[in-house]
């Protein structure tokens, strides 16, 4: 390995970090300001103009509040929990093409971390890791709300990730790779998977709401029966992890979204843009929008969730279970009777 | 048993049809609803900058007024402090000395007047009690503080600035 690829992809790796946790810090705020404006307020409004500094000043007040550990929980897993959620929301993100590659100095430069050819199910195994840090933490802290939490959380990502995964095998059967990368390029200009695969992105979407624990399924935190859910006994910076990382989750589901069903950093008339802004500026222009798509999904996110109530138990489960998964088998058999009509042809 | 108004309805319950269990007709309708919200007028009053105007019946802070003159109008008969329900007021009567007619009405004065704004609940009755329309509850609304001996007002706080000639 060269020393010129290692430094290209250390700058990756540490711009798109940065990227990720500026965006996730700054979704506090949003989601403040959205729910203030949704319901006739201003929201924050204090720190710096437009209370802009808002984020900073959580920061601050998270880092200086005292940590407590609570005497009965099991030291090592309390800390390993929020660190195990902040970590695995951090290395989602590696997978995805951020743009075309760009041209510098006559080095193609990938503006993706790594090209792993089963990119999609790396990204499936990293959310689902991403419950253990929650079930560690609710775990260890010893309290039974934390418990019930924890015991939600775990059943709900279960349940959840198979009709995910059914509404991503139908994807794989147009799109006959699992490389995030041949994903998005296969989505040139407008040729968007959500054309292809309406019933399965609706199926994606309601699963990703229930994978990052959002409203209307954030019953492992549900505040009206089990106090704080699985982090009740955590404070300060642990706390703040663990909310860092549901915005993280949030982020990267945005992004994951965007690039299998919304066309990455595809846009209409993007060889007429990359042809006049020339191989730099043009795939930078393609990583805008992806961002673009990205906030408008993490809008939305936070536009359901200041619009739902939180669902019943029960009506999650018999969502997830009776209503999902056949929903996804059902579209997986369409696809795959479509696709064979459409060969024969 | 008879009805006691015939304002009583019975609500049906029907079971969910097919639109109604997929949730998201109505999720999208409440989206449409939260959305519109976004562009209506904040009900926001940004408090210390600007304040909510108060009633004509708004009862404050309490303060003690000057006649005409400029002199108080206290003469520290107590009434207020015996129609106190929540017992916040305490005073100390004086005797007007040669040469201060122009700060004191009459004869007797309050030489200290204190009300414990922790005990104090604004009903006025202390308002209504007083016979030389000396003390008003015309005020703000009373500020934080981090003692409680901070919140005994005394005379310096209550009386009402002197006439500026």
């Amino acid at each position: 390995m060269e020393l010129a690829f290692i430094i290209e992809k250390f700058i990756v790796v540490t711009v798109i970090f940065l990227i990720s946790l500026t965006i996730a810090a700054y979704s506090t705020l949003a989601e403040r300001k959205i729910a203030g404006y949704l319901q006739d307020r201003v929201g924050p409004n204090r720190a710096g103009p437009g209370g802009m500094f808002q984020p900073l000043a959580d920061g601050l007040k998270m880092f200086f509040k005292e940590e407590i550990i609570p005497a009965d929980s099991s030291k090592a897993l309390f800390i390993l929990g929020p660190s195990l959620a902040l970590l695995t929301s951090l290395i989602g993100s590696a997978v995805i093409p951020w743009g075309q590659s760009i041209e510098i100095a006559d080095r193609l430069v990938s503006l993706q971390i790594a090209d792993v050819n089963v990119g999609i199910l790396y990204i499936f195994g990293v959310v689902s890791l991403g419950v253990y840090g929650i079930m560690i933490g609710g775990w260890a802290s010893n309290n039974k709300f934390s418990l019930m939490g924890a015991i939600r959380a775990a059943s709900q990502s279960i349940s959840y990730e198979i009709p995910m995964g059914l509404s991503i095998i139908a994807l794989l059967m147009t799109t006959n790779t699992l490389s995030m990368k041949e994903i998005a390029e296969q989505q040139h200009g407008i040729n968007w998977n959500i054309f292809y695969q309406p019933l399965g992105f609706l199926i994606f979407l309601v699963c990703s709401f229930a994978e990052t624990n959002r409203t209307p399924f954030d019953l492992p935190e549900c505040e009206t029966e089990l106090v704080g859910g699985y982090h009740t006994e955590y404070s300060g910076f642990k706390m703040g992890a663990f909310m860092f990382a549901e915005y993280l989750n949030m982020f990267l589901a945005s992004a994951v979204m965007s690039t299998l069903y919304f066309g990455g950093y595809n846009y209409p008339g993007m060889d007429w843009v990359n042809g006049m802004a020339g191989p730099l500026f043009g795939p930078l222009i393609g990583m805008g929008v992806l961002l673009l798509k990205i906030f408008a999904f993490i809008f939305f996110f936070m536009w359901v969730r200041w619009t739902v109530p939180r669902f019943r138990y029960d009506q999650l489960m018999n969502l997830g279970w009776k209503v999902l998964i056949p929903l996804a088998i059902a579209n997986i058999v369409i696809t795959g009777i479509v696709i064979t009509i459409y060969d024969k042809l | 048993m008879e009805p006691l108004s015939n304002r009583k309805k019975v609500l049906e319950q029907k079971p969910m049809n097919f639109w109604e269990r997929l949730y998201l007709p109505a999720i999208f309708q409440g989206m449409g609803i939260t959305f519109k919200h976004m562009f209506k007028k904040k009900e926001t009053i940004f408090y210390p900058e600007v304040e909510r105007e108060f009633s004509e019946n708004w009862r404050g802070m309490h303060s003690l007024k000057r006649d005409e003159q400029g002199r108080e109008r206290c003469t520290a008969c107590g009434l207020c402090a015996l129609s106190c329900p929540a017992e916040a007021i305490t005073m100390i009567a004086a005797e007007r000395q040669k040469g201060e007619e122009a700060l004191y009405r009459e004869e007797k004065y309050a030489a200290v007047y204190e009300i414990n704004m922790l005990r104090c609940i604004f009903c006025g009755l202390c308002e209504e009690a007083c016979p030389k329309e000396a003390i008003y509850l015309d005020g703000p609304i009373v500020p934080a503080d981090y003692l409680r001996k901070d919140f005994i007002y005394g005379k310096d706080k209550l009386v009402e600035e002197p006439l500026k000639v």
